[in-house]
């Protein structure tokens, strides 16, 4: 009878000999693996499936500067694969979560990416500026997928003047040894302009991507699904999606650090984005299958890579990019002439 | 705090329009409360396409017997995911996370205790019924249900409780109508101290209503819609008045699922009330 309690995950029996340890600019990793914004609150509640301090970071849930209550219910579909979201950033406000959240975070030995959101690029800074002068966290995710509200809802991350305006402004109010890391949504025309933008207004990392616009309509009811009437997709459904998204802005920008994520389930999923060229990803969506996936990925990751022949994972990342493998030696002189039916 | 655990189904038995999964859950009969939900993954990502899980208010456990701890849940076949659970078979490996969710309060002292329940939100009234025993406390029942198929529970709520209330709309079992069409008169009989419910929205936000014009406690278990039941993902939410008299929008899967009655604002449920903690003051602004 299977009993295997999967609490607290090692992974294999035989670990792996490899380095799993990755960069993202000034802030070195054990692992490349780190949660989801959003996809895992602030740690608390994933602690009691895995240990949180061993995979690469917690990243939190977009923080605000006040208050906030969210959308109304429905706020969630599940999709073929994925699942439908329009939760509207609700949280407890900057300095609830800097007393409440991020101090347990600190206290438990986690490494921290905080992620913050905002309404206007001055909301944006004046976040930074808090968290600038409280400390405590590791790297700064900036959630620019919110709606600007000098600009009719549109979001910041679908225009590259509104998106590194945010950036800019996030970059000065941030101490400099701090990562800032811009979060993108794949919902633009061109990602490539966007991601060039965030980096030359001072962004030190890119996350990709952010969910992408989706809506769902209940049959029975006749009326939107959610109450939001669209929602953000997430899941393995937009994975191939988020995978382009990487390999695209990993051609723009061969050394940026980038943390990729969208529908990671298992190590094999994770590596695809690591070859893709992220240096580290996130497990967002799939924690709501499996509470223990983070630590889960991880291993199965190493395992996936080591087979591979890799002594270090930072070695694979960005491999799917590398040059047409040379023809084998013994292969050189072999008459490649086409047959004559061509 | 909850596991997760890898179990093996014993049994898929039906019981009306339900069915009732007894699986194994090491570890989690020991630790479970009357209230307590669990959840269970559907299949595999690698070959199953629903990717969240499904959460069920757990209706028994057994700690000890050949099969080690097992524990039951019951499932309305109402879709791909739970009809896959329906297709389940002995043997077969489940993922499951439980125990979750705050439990039902019990009291103290030996009161009078009336359990309400709709549909197959009675499962979790007998597990709820035979600890308030153990406690030498009145318990009567009253179960309603749109049709005498969908009702769940009346012989066990009978071989446990003082008196079993059984109401379908149709009249084909028990008296035509509510639930709480009687359940005024059924406090007043029973001297009734604590009103204990599962159900319906609609049904819950009846009972607590009327509880509460009887002088009456109320423990209310709600059903939202759910992603993760861990307390991370924030959508199945609604408005509760706290302590301090401010409402926030509470978590069921944390913060409940079983909340006082007279505490959830169930005419705002689905809608986010303007005093609400953190609410929207403005279009694009922010309290």
């Amino acid at each position: 009878m299977t009993r295997a309690v999967v609490r607290h995950t090692t992974g294999p029996a035989a670990v792996p000999a490899i380095d799993m340890s990755t960069r993202l600019g000034s802030v070195g990793l054990p692992s490349p693996v780190l949660t989801a914004s959003g996809c895992a609150a602030s740690g608390r509640e994933l602690d009691e499936f895995f240990d949180i301090t061993s995979i690469g970071a917690v990243v939190t849930k977009s923080i605000m500067l006040e208050p906030r209550s969210g959308r109304a219910t429905p706020r969630m579909a599940e999709t073929p694969s994925g699942m439908l979201n329009s939760i509207g950033l609700q949280g407890p406000g900057i300095h609830a979560f800097l007393d409440r959240d991020l101090a347990w975070l600190r206290e438990r030995g986690a490494r921290v990416i905080v992620s913050i959101a905002g309404g206007t690029t001055q909301e944006f800074e004046e976040l930074a500026r808090i968290l600038r002068d409280h400390g405590g966290f590791d790297a700064l995710e900036v959630n620019i997928s919110c709606p600007n509200v000098a600009d009719r809802g549109q979001v910041f991350a679908c225009r590259a003047d509104s998106a590194a305006g945010v950036i800019g402004g996030v970059r000065r109010s941030t101490d400099p040894d701090i990562p800032v890391f811009a979060k993108l949504s794949p919902d633009v025309t061109d990602l490539g302009t966007i991601a060039l933008a965030c980096v030359r207004a001072g962004a030190d990392g890119l996350s990709l991507i952010n969910t992408t616009l989706g809506m769902v309509i209940d049959v029975d009811t006749m009326r939107p699904a959610l109450a939001g009437v669209t929602g953000g997709l997430s899941g393995p459904a937009i994975r191939p999606i988020a995978v382009r998204c990487v390999w695209q802005v990993r051609d723009v920008l061969p050394e940026i650090p980038l943390i990729g994520m969208g529908g990671i389930r298992n190590g094999s999923d994770a590596f695809e984005f690591i070859l893709a060229g992220a240096d580290a990803v996130s497990v967002g969506t799939v924690v709501f299958h499996d509470p223990s996936a983070p630590a889960r990925v991880h291993a199965e990751l190493a395992s996936i890579a080591a087979d591979r022949g890799f002594a270090r994972l930072r070695d694979a990342v960005s491999y799917a990019h590398r040059e047409a493998d040379p023809v084998p030696e013994d292969a050189a002189g072999d008459d490649l002439s086409l047959p004559e039916w061509v | 705090m909850p596991v997760q655990v890898r179990g093996e189904v014993v049994s898929v038995r039906r019981a009306g329009q339900y069915h009732v999964l007894t699986v194994t859950a090491p570890g989690v009969p020991e630790v479970a409360r009357p209230g307590n939900f669990a959840t269970l993954a559907i299949g595999d990502l690698d070959s199953s396409g629903l990717l969240l899980r499904r959460a069920f208010s757990i209706h028994g456990v057994q700690s000890r017997g050949i099969y080690g701890g097992t524990i039951d849940l019951v499932i309305a076949d109402s879709g791909p995911g739970t009809h896959w659970l329906t297709q389940r078979r002995r043997g077969d490996v489940l993922d499951i996370v439980a125990p979750l969710g705050r439990p039902f309060a019990l009291p103290r002292d030996p009161v009078s205790c009336l359990l309400v329940g709709g549909g197959y939100g009675s499962a979790p009234l007998v597990f709820l019924a035979e600890a308030l025993r153990e406690r030498g406390c009145r318990v009567d029942v009253m179960l309603g249900a749109a049709t005498e198929e969908k009702l769940f529970g009346v012989l066990e709520a009978k071989r446990i409780a003082s008196t079993v209330t059984i109401t379908t709309d149709d009249g084909s079992m028990g008296e035509a109508g509510l639930v709480t069409d009687s359940l005024r008169a059924a406090i007043d009989r029973a001297a009734t101290d604590v009103v204990y419910a599962c159900g319906p929205m609609g049904m819950l936000a009846a009972v607590a209503d009327i509880a509460t014009e009887a002088g009456v406690y109320s423990q209310c278990a709600v059903e939202e819609s759910m992603a993760c039941g861990i307390g991370v993902c924030m959508t199945c939410v609604l408005p509760v008045i706290g302590d301090d008299g401010v409402t926030r929008m509470l978590r069921s899967c944390v913060e409940g699922p079983v909340f006082r009655g007279d505490r959830v604002r169930w005419d705002d449920v689905g809608t986010i009330p303007s005093d609400t903690w953190g609410a929207p003051v403005e279009e694009g602004r922010q309290r």
